[in-house]
């Protein structure tokens, strides 16, 4: 078998931690043509961030493949209406392509705005409509006017950039509800819950600690997202931000112009979860009783999770992990999780990481750890093999990976159906990685010894 | 047959159909030592190998030329050039497939005079390479797929007129399972023949753990058998809807190019269609059906009357591929089901026709609805009542809504475990399937029950 060689124009986006040296992780680079790069493109940026808005319709402008393979993936709940599951989509033809896709896309909004009456409607320009120059923003404003609803553009053409662009861009359809609405009756003690997408209902445990703390969660953009509440979203005093690296955007435009504060926070793991109520607590000292009521919870929630936690921790103490996920934010938070199980991260690498995220990472990894930017399938198995990991933390792309050669998988994507954040998410994600680690299935992998013993060979062994 | 419907909605609403280049991606999937690169941008790689992974649950690296808005603007010849020196450094493939996007389609690269300029021998290795335009917005997945096949054959099977190997026959499967081409393998090597077939994924998109990664899974077709492919004796496709709506299929080609005869199938699916397909191979090797599969068919028709009554005159409403439903549709009324709705997301114009043609006997009883989606058959449903669906996973929802059981076959599955090992094709498959569908009936009756006997 071939040996595998990393691509040259790769290798500075690889790094391993060593102590007293910094490591230098080239990123924010476009991926490498041929590289089989884990990443998608500016599309599924904007599309995985606006999913989850429950009462628009997301119409996608362009042939079908782009909405069928983003048809009902997100695991992300919706309290009520389920309208962002459906896939919408003006499945431009030859004829579409040759003589424009504008009055498809009109008839198509108007039929479907028509039919599921949304409060909104998003319009995500795919490649091709970049490229026949259909003036999508010209249709969204007709629509608007004739229907009375806000139809916005998302510009989201595949090749114009990354995945974090999409991110941009959809951030900026996002900036364009913010502040349309009344804020009347908004209180002192509120925030605004950025960068969680209510995947398995996750959003909704992070609301319900920061309400029992006494702060009034004026909107959550996106999990469980509705458009009237994204509209009233600047009357929050303070915008709590996961996942920052979709996030940030629409925080800073809030900030400068409605002057909202705010602040970066992760739910994954305990430290981080009660972190994130604590900065929230602490951003309202006006009123000390939050704090005293988050660390009630904190203390609570914490008790209840450590009997079960410590017996997951005897088990795994001392295994290794590999950790490739879509942002460097939550890997760094995934570190700190699998070390409060006792486990210990060889590999740590994103889609889309930042050098900060990876000085980050950097600081928080043992020497010897591997840290990678935009990562490849040949790239991770390498290091999976070379690191000798029990477990790899991804998507569903990377899950093969880890299978193939008889390694444990958790999966931490946006498909997941788990919650994974908040302090119950943290005990489910440790059984995750304790039923996949310790399953008995791997002592019949090759790598565990376990392929067929012919008979002869068992009778050498024997008579040994 | 009563007349197709019409589409009443400008837009798709929850699509029964994927895009041209996955089709194609799967096609170089099943060639040994090939690597599919889509020349567009990034993210159609990206959708396209996690919706494959979903259902075969096997690697599957499929490389982009990665697109940026100058490639856009200046054309993607440089982009290739890179993608396809990267490819055969990190994976040492025999074979790069590459397929164009609707990016790289609309912009009107000129694939020929681009791959003129990268000689195969300047990359590692010397891959050989293998051009298929696949615009999504011009068919669906199905027609990417046939599209690669003749392809493939065009650009690697010998300009030959010389049937050499009166013992080797090609077919051109379809999409079907991993288990199906195994299936079909073993039938094949019963009549002492050997076949090459395009594609051959049944290794490739459902193997064995590995003991370390590998670049390129082993199996699949090689160069060199898809070069011999003008010197079988005959080819086979399993596709009536292919065979009738391509331009020219790669079995089209082979008989025009080298006189190699070609039998236009439909997909093996119940008896008939196998019927027809053993005597194709009973014709072309000189030796009868053997026992073991007269047992197959008998056990099948034995099957069959022992569950006829609980499955006479159900309504099932099938969906998917033009072929496959072509086949499910033919297959459920040997049975005494109704397909009451035939569905598509494919257009090619010919499955009312063939239909009727194939299933005379229930003229005026089935709806056919290509150019559908799941919102169009959604609502079908209120209208028709089904009894079950048979489909991929992607109905399941209409399924729930309706509480009628759902059989999963074809592509995708992404529900379940297992989906590369479903048996379609054959008596073996179509027993499969009965026996599948007979006891989702039979249990959607027995929990609806008030008593719920224990006992049949």
């Amino acid at each position: 078998m071939a040996e595998m060689r990393i691509l040259k124009e790769r290798e500075r986006q690889i790094g391993q931690v060593s102590a007293g040296e910094e490591l230098k992780i080239l990123c924010e680079k476009k991926s490498l043509a041929g590289s089989v790069s884990q990443r998608a493109c500016v599309f599924c940026g904007s599309r995985v961030v606006l999913y989850p808005i429950a009462d628009a319709l997301h119409l996608v402008h362009g042939p079908v493949g782009c909405a069928a393979y983003t048809w009902d993936i997100r695991g992300s709940l919706s309290s009520g209406g389920q309208l962002h599951r459906m896939s919408f989509s003006t499945d431009l033809q030859e004829r579409d392509v040759v003589f424009g896709g504008a009055d498809k896309l009109y008839s198509a909004l108007v039929e479907l705005i028509d039919t599921y009456q949304p409060k909104a409607a998003f319009v995500y320009a795919t490649c091709i409509v970049g490229l026949i120059g259909d003036d999508v923003e010209a249709v969204c404003k007709r629509v608007t006017l004739e229907k009375g609803i806000t139809v916005l553009p998302v510009h989201s053409e595949g090749f114009r950039g990354t995945k974090k662009d999409g991110y941009q861009a959809a951030c900026d359809a996002l900036a364009r509800l913010t502040g349309t609405g009344s804020t009347q009756g908004v209180g002192p003690c509120s925030i605004n819950i950025l960068g969680d997408f209510n995947l398995a209902g996750e959003i909704w445990m992070i609301k319900e600690y920061y309400q029992k703390m006494g702060i009034e969660v004026v909107s959550t953009i996106t999990g469980d997202g509705r458009v009237d509440d994204i509209r009233k979203a600047h009357g929050a005093k303070l915008n709590v931000v996961q996942c920052s690296g979709s996030m940030t955007k629409l925080a800073e435009h809030m900030k400068q112009t409605y002057s909202i504060p705010y602040i970066k926070v992760s739910y994954f793991g305990i430290e981080d979860m009660a972190d994130a109520l604590y900065q929230v607590a602490e951003f309202f000292p006006a009123y000390p009783q939050i704090l005293e009521k988050a660390k009630v919870i904190v203390q609570t929630e914490v008790a209840a999770l450590m009997p079960e936690l410590r017996a997951y921790r005897t088990a795994l103490n001392g295994k290794k992990a590999a950790i490739y996920v879509g942002g460097a934010f939550k890997a760094v938070s995934l570190v700190r999780a699998l070390r409060l199980l006792g486990m210990k991260t060889v590999l740590a690498g994103s889609q889309t990481g930042n050098p900060k995220d990876y000085a980050q990472l950097q600081d928080l990894c043992d020497p010897g750890t591997v840290i990678i930017d935009d990562a490849n399938p040949l790239e991770l198995s390498k290091f999976i093999k070379e690191k000798d990991v029990d477990l790899l933390i991804g998507g569903v792309k990377e899950r093969p990976i880890a299978y193939k050669v008889g390694v444990g998988f958790c999966d931490h994507n946006h498909e997941r159906k788990e919650a994974l954040a908040g302090f119950v998410g943290m005990r489910n994600f440790a059984r995750e990685v304790y039923s996949s680690v310790m399953s008995p299935v791997w002592r019949f992998s090759s790598r565990r010894g376990g392929d067929y013993i012919p008979f002869r060979e068992t009778v050498v062994c024997k008579a040994h | 047959m009563q007349g197709a419907l019409r589409k009443n909605f400008v837009s798709t609403r929850n699509p029964c159909k994927l895009c041209a280049p996955l089709g194609a991606a799967l096609v170089f999937k099943g060639i040994e030592g090939a690597v599919p690169l889509l020349h567009g941008s990034q993210g159609c790689s990206t959708y396209i190998r996690r919706y494959l992974i979903s259902h075969f649950r096997e690697p599957v690296d499929i490389a982009s030329s990665n697109f940026s808005e100058e490639t856009a603007i200046f054309g993607g010849e440089k982009n290739l050039a890179a993608a396809l020196a990267n490819i055969a450094t990190q994976y040492h493939p025999d074979v790069i497939g590459i397929a164009t996007t609707c990016l790289s389609e609309t912009i009107g690269e000129d694939m020929a005079g681009i791959l003129r300029n990268i000689p195969e021998d300047s990359l590692n290795g010397a891959p050989v390479l293998v051009h298929v335009s696949t615009p999504s917005y011009a068919g669906s997945h199905a027609e990417g797929f046939w599209a690669a096949t003749r392809a493939v054959v065009r650009r690697l099977a010998d300009r030959k007129n010389v049937p050499e190997r009166p013992n080797q026959i090609n077919i051109f499967p379809g999409i079907c399972s991993p288990a199906d081409l195994r299936y079909l393998k073993e039938i094949v090597a019963d009549f002492g023949l050997s076949a090459v077939f395009l594609p051959d994924y049944s290794q490739t998109m459902d193997g064995p753990g590995w003991p370390e990664y590998r670049a390129l899974p082993a199996g699949g077709t090689s160069v060199k058998e898809i070069a011999s492919m003008s010197s079988s004796a005959a080819s086979l496709t399993l596709g009536r809807i292919a065979c009738v709506a391509q331009e020219q299929t790669a079995g089209e080609f082979l008989r025009y190019g080298s006189a190699v005869a070609h039998h236009p199938l439909g997909m093996p699916v119940g008896i008939r269609e196998t019927d027809e397909f053993m005597r194709v191979l009973e014709k072309i090797s000189g030796t009868s059906l053997t026992e073991k599969y007269l047992y197959e068919r008998g056990r099948l028709t034995d099957a069959m009357v022992d569950g006829h009554k609980y499955v006479f005159e159900k309504k099932a409403f099938v969906y998917g591929e033009e072929d496959l439903v072509l086949g499910l549709a033919t297959f459920l009324s040997e049975i005494g089901i109704i397909p009451v709705l035939c569905a598509s997301g494919g257009k090619s114009g010919h499955l009312r026709r063939l239909l009727a043609e194939r299933i005379p006997e229930l003229q005026g009883r089935i709806e056919t609805a290509d150019d559908e989606d799941f919102a169009g058959i959604a609502e079908s449903a209120k209208r028709l009542r089904p009894d079950i669906l048979i489909g991929n996973s992607k109905g399941y929802h209409i399924a729930r809504q309706l509480d009628v059981p759902l059989i999963r076959v074809g592509f995708p599955v992404h529900d379940r475990i297992g989906a590369q090992r479903i048996l379609h094709y054959g008596y073996r498959g179509a027993l499969e399937l009965y026996d599948r569908i007979v006891n989702a009936l039979l249990d959607k009756k027995q929990d609806d029950s008030q008593v719920g006997y224990s006992y049949l």
